[in-house]
């Protein structure tokens, strides 16, 4: 079976596994909550509080998800570069 | 192989849906800024400090050998910049991100992941107020230290075993993800123990609202490990051996 065709399988796997959740959860938030734990430690340490914040936030949810995107991007141009030179490469 | 995998797959996938979907709270990996008291931060920090000058010496000694292992050295950054970017969506209804530092790991070492790690965390902690300064120490130690350790520890084991490259990839990179939040729940249960019950009723809580979130997630961390991994195997056969990461 050739790497191709083996990867397409995975990578359809993972898809399977990231969608799921959007049939099985209907209406659930898919809320990132880091705060969470933030509640978990005001019920544990209701004194608790953080005493240093962030030196920069992202003024907006739109930014923060540009430069989440922006992360994604900078990696993936890199992981597409590698794996076209790296077959070039081979197939002389 | 594929096809036994397949007909594995369908009902493992059916039964892992069943027992989460239960609605359950969320969790994202890091620990926020400011969350950890100082002389827990600091402790932290203590800790995973010698990691890093191992992280550094670790990559000056494996680019000094063969330089042309540093575009393979940015793979591994790349990928690990990759995952943990992307929020994914869990069962539990709730988002959470894959590390992806198992790839590097495995290929490096978990001394080089070390690094690379930590250096994902300080963007994300400057850049994106995910995770934070004052807790990189605590964040890097679990993600940079923890998984990178379990990940190397696994696959090694299992390749010593015998076992097939892609389960030992797989189980490497899923396993070493999960770990690191295990890790985080330890942190944050340490620091912050119940009233009542101590540090063991506060980590079965911190436990309880993160691990089964990060389940499917360290399933597809898993699976696009192997993706990459059989790339590897295609068509960079040769530094794979003079990492000994194949035989």
């Amino acid at each position: 079976m050739s790497t191709t065709y083996k990867n397409l399988i995975l990578l359809l796997f993972a898809l399977a596994l990231i969608l799921t959740p959007f049939i099985v959860q209907q209406g659930a938030d898919f809320a990132g909550a880091d705060e969470k734990a933030q509640e978990i430690i005001g019920e544990v340490r209701p004194d608790y509080e953080p005493w240093f914040s962030s030196l920069w936030e992202p003024p907006s949810g739109e930014v923060e998800s540009l430069l989440f995107a922006v992360q994604a991007a900078l990696g993936g141009v890199f992981l597409g570069y590698y794996f076209g030179y790296q077959k070039g490469k081979v197939a002389g | 192989m594929y096809r036994r995998l397949f007909q594995l797959a369908i009902p493992a996938m059916y039964v892992i849906v069943v027992s989460l979907s239960l609605p359950r709270p969320a969790y994202a990996m890091h620990i926020m800024e400011g969350f950890l008291p100082l002389e827990w931060a600091g402790l932290w920090f203590l800790m995973v400090i010698p990691f890093w000058v191992a992280g550094l010496l670790a990559v000056k000694a494996k680019v000094e050998g063969n330089p042309s292992l540093k575009l393979l050295l940015g793979l591994a950054g790349a990928f690990a910049f990759v995952l943990s970017a992307l929020k994914l969506p869990s069962v539990t209804g709730s988002c959470s991100h894959p590390t992806g530092v198992g790839l590097g790991a495995i290929l490096f070492g978990p001394a080089v992941m070390s690094l690379l790690g930590a250096i994902v965390l300080l963007f994300q902690a400057l850049l994106l107020a995910h995770g934070g300064l004052t807790t990189l120490g605590a964040n890097a130690f679990s993600m940079a230290v923890v998984g990178p350790l379990v990940s190397y520890g696994i696959y090694r084991f299992l390749r010593k075993g015998k076992a097939p490259l892609w389960l030992a990839t797989f189980l490497a990179a899923a396993l070493g993800n999960l770990s690191t939040y295990v890790t985080t729940a330890f942190q944050l249960a340490l620091a912050f123990p119940a009233e009542q019950g101590g540090i063991s009723a506060s980590l079965v809580k911190f436990m309880a609202v993160f691990a089964v979130t990060q389940v499917p997630l360290a399933v597809i961390e898993g699976l696009l490990t192997v993706a990459v991994f059989n790339f590897l195997v295609a068509y960079n056969k040769e530094e794979l051996k003079d990492l000994a990461v194949l035989s």
